[in-house]
């Protein structure tokens, strides 16, 4: 539990994260994702419950905890005037890496990272997504146990977005504790074995991105749209069609087991939407069921 | 590539080593333009207010040539203006722009290493602009007895004197501008009125008590009993207790301060 004066960050959460798993806090902006992850970090001490990293206490043994934790902040913290190269060698003299041996580490870091052939360039000129592997870098220089990884790909392009999942699929690979959170479905469906959906400071939800699909939605998802300003009226018509009809400003979306089939239904009614799409349905589809459509802020 | 199999890294032996390399690192790409500008200040000084201003005081301070009697003055003066140069926008820019410190406390560093190592940066930036200082000085002779090299330590506490509470004030006040107004009324008023250009004894009553509370006051008397081969104005102890009373309370104010940023 956090408190910040009157206000409630975290309220309560019970979770157990297993050594080896990749676990995701996903949540919309204000759900107490990031105060979460900075218990966990040791940078801020719970106002109330019991926290255990790695069987230790965060308020009494915070830097023997810190010094097994990789932390990859929401905000780039690189040090700008710095070599891509230093960022790392002065990085990991903080965690007692010997001069010699952080050298050593940085070149592979940099190599696993694909940032070698800019090793001796300035920070400041990288792209986004060339600073997000170097602090995932940085993260590594000590060999954690844990990874933090604070909404790890927001800002990327989409080729970013995939080499770091990448790299971050071979280090759960290779026994690397992931713990993430994010508001990307994909990339919650992409790396997480096992997530909860956090609203208000609460865990509205908990399991595998499969399991969560299955236990909060449909197998597939139709969406109808009909012409502008008439979804009302249609969807009044769809009635008993799926286990859950939802309206939208500018479509109608049938929740169902078999989308053809429930599409052959509704044309067998008359209807004629102007566009239809049948998917699976995504986590995405859990979380707005799950935390609302209106927007946090 | 191996991440997990190899022998785990333990904690840094001294946190605050590791920190101070930090910003070693840093300064190792800047400190030639710093140099230039380390050896035009004494240089202008001594042609300025030795040769300039010395012309017209022509019987001396306390019997002493005026250029020997204002570089141990102004070598304190300098050693000021470093470090709280270096404790201002520097530790500001830490926690408001680049997040150098919070990348820090996500490592096993506490406060107190981060003040520690980012301190002792400070100090090493203090110590040699004054020892640049007091070497083209002594080039010019105005240099007179072998007890300054005795500077240097002076300078060093109260190099520590002034930028510790200044680290403390940097992590405490929430925009830049509240920076700007601790040279105005802080490091100026000091630098006019602690000794440095005139005896503090010949202010007012009460602007004099003032200049002798200023930790700057303290280590120009210093200096001046070092540079000239005279006994302070003070008890070299009483002077040494005084600035190290500013140092140990300013480096517990910063922690602390720090602390509040960092940990919440």
């Amino acid at each position: 539990m956090k408190r910040f004066g009157d206000f409630t960050a975290v309220a309560g959460i019970d979770v157990d994260v297993l050594p080896g798993e990749a676990f995701g806090f996903l949540g919309p902006n204000g759900a107490g994702k990031s105060s979460t992850m900075r218990m966990i970090g040791c940078i801020s001490p719970p106002s109330g419950g019991e926290l255990r990293i790695l069987g230790m206490d965060p308020v009494r043994d915070g830097p023997a905890i810190r010094g097994r934790l990789g932390v990859c902040p929401q905000l780039d913290n690189l040090d700008p005037d710095l070599t891509v190269r230093e960022n790392l060698t002065t990085y990991a003299r903080y965690f007692g890496v010997p001069r010699g041996a952080a050298r050593e580490r940085a070149a592979e870091l940099l190599d696993f990272v694909q940032l070698t052939e800019r090793a001796d360039s300035k920070v400041e000129p990288l792209s986004g997504g060339m600073k997000r592997r170097l602090t995932i870098a940085r993260a590594l220089v000590n060999e954690p146990d844990i990874v933090l990884l604070d909404e790890p790909t927001t800002g990327l392009d989409p080729q970013a977005r995939h080499l770091v999942w990448e790299r971050l699929f071979r280090l759960k690979q290779q026994g690397v504790t992931l713990v993430l959170t994010t508001h990307y479905m994909d990339e919650a469906e992409q790396l997480c074995d096992r997530l909860v959906v956090m609203d208000g400071g609460r865990i509205v939800a908990e399991g595998s991105p499969r399991a969560l699909i299955e236990r909060h939605s449909t197998r597939e998802v139709v969406e109808l749209r009909f012409a502008a300003d008439s979804q009302e009226a249609f969807a009044g018509k769809l009635d008993g069609l799926g286990e859950r009809i939802e309206v939208l400003p500018d479509r109608v979306l049938l929740y169902v087991a078999d989308g053809d089939a429930a599409l052959a239904q509704v044309e067998a009614r008359g209807l004629t939407p102007a566009a239809v799409l049948v998917r699976r349905s995504s986590l995405e589809d859990v979380f707005l069921h799950l935390t609302g459509r209106t927007l946090v802020d | 590539m191996s991440v997990t199999q190899r022998a785990r890294p333990g904690l840094p032996r001294v946190p605050a080593v590791a920190v101070l390399a930090y910003h070693l690192t840093g300064y190792r790409r800047t400190w030639r333009s710093g140099v230039f500008s380390s050896f035009l200040l004494p240089t202008l000084t001594v042609l300025g207010f030795g040769f300039g201003v010395g012309g017209y005081v022509d019987q001396g301070v306390d019997g002493v040539p005026y250029l020997e009697w204002i570089v141990p003055g102004l070598l304190a003066s300098t050693a000021m203006q470093v470090a709280i140069a270096e404790s201002t926008f520097p530790v500001f820019g830490n926690f408001q722009w680049t997040r150098t410190y919070t990348a820090q406390n996500a490592a096993p560093l506490r406060a107190g290493d981060i003040v520690a190592g980012h301190l002792a940066f400070v100090l090493v930036r203090a110590v040699t602009a004054s020892a640049v200082f007091l070497l083209v000085t002594a080039l010019f002779g105005a240099v007179v007895s072998v007890w300054a090299v005795l500077t240097l330590p002076v300078v060093a506490l109260l190099g520590l004197a002034v930028a510790a509470p200044t680290f403390g004030y940097a992590a405490a006040v929430s925009s830049d501008s509240w920076l700007a107004m601790l040279f105005r009324f802080a490091v100026i008023p000091m630098t006019l009125f602690a000794g440095v250009f005139f005896p503090a004894e010949s202010l007012p009553d009460g602007l004099r008590h003032l200049a002798y509370a200023t930790p700057l006051w303290h280590a120009v008397d210093l200096c001046r009993a070092a540079t000239l081969g005279v006994p302070p104005h003070w008890s070299v102890a009483g002077h040494l207790l005084y600035l190290a009373v500013w140092a140990v309370g300013g480096a517990a104010l910063a922690v602390r301060l720090f602390r509040r940023r960092l940990v919440v």
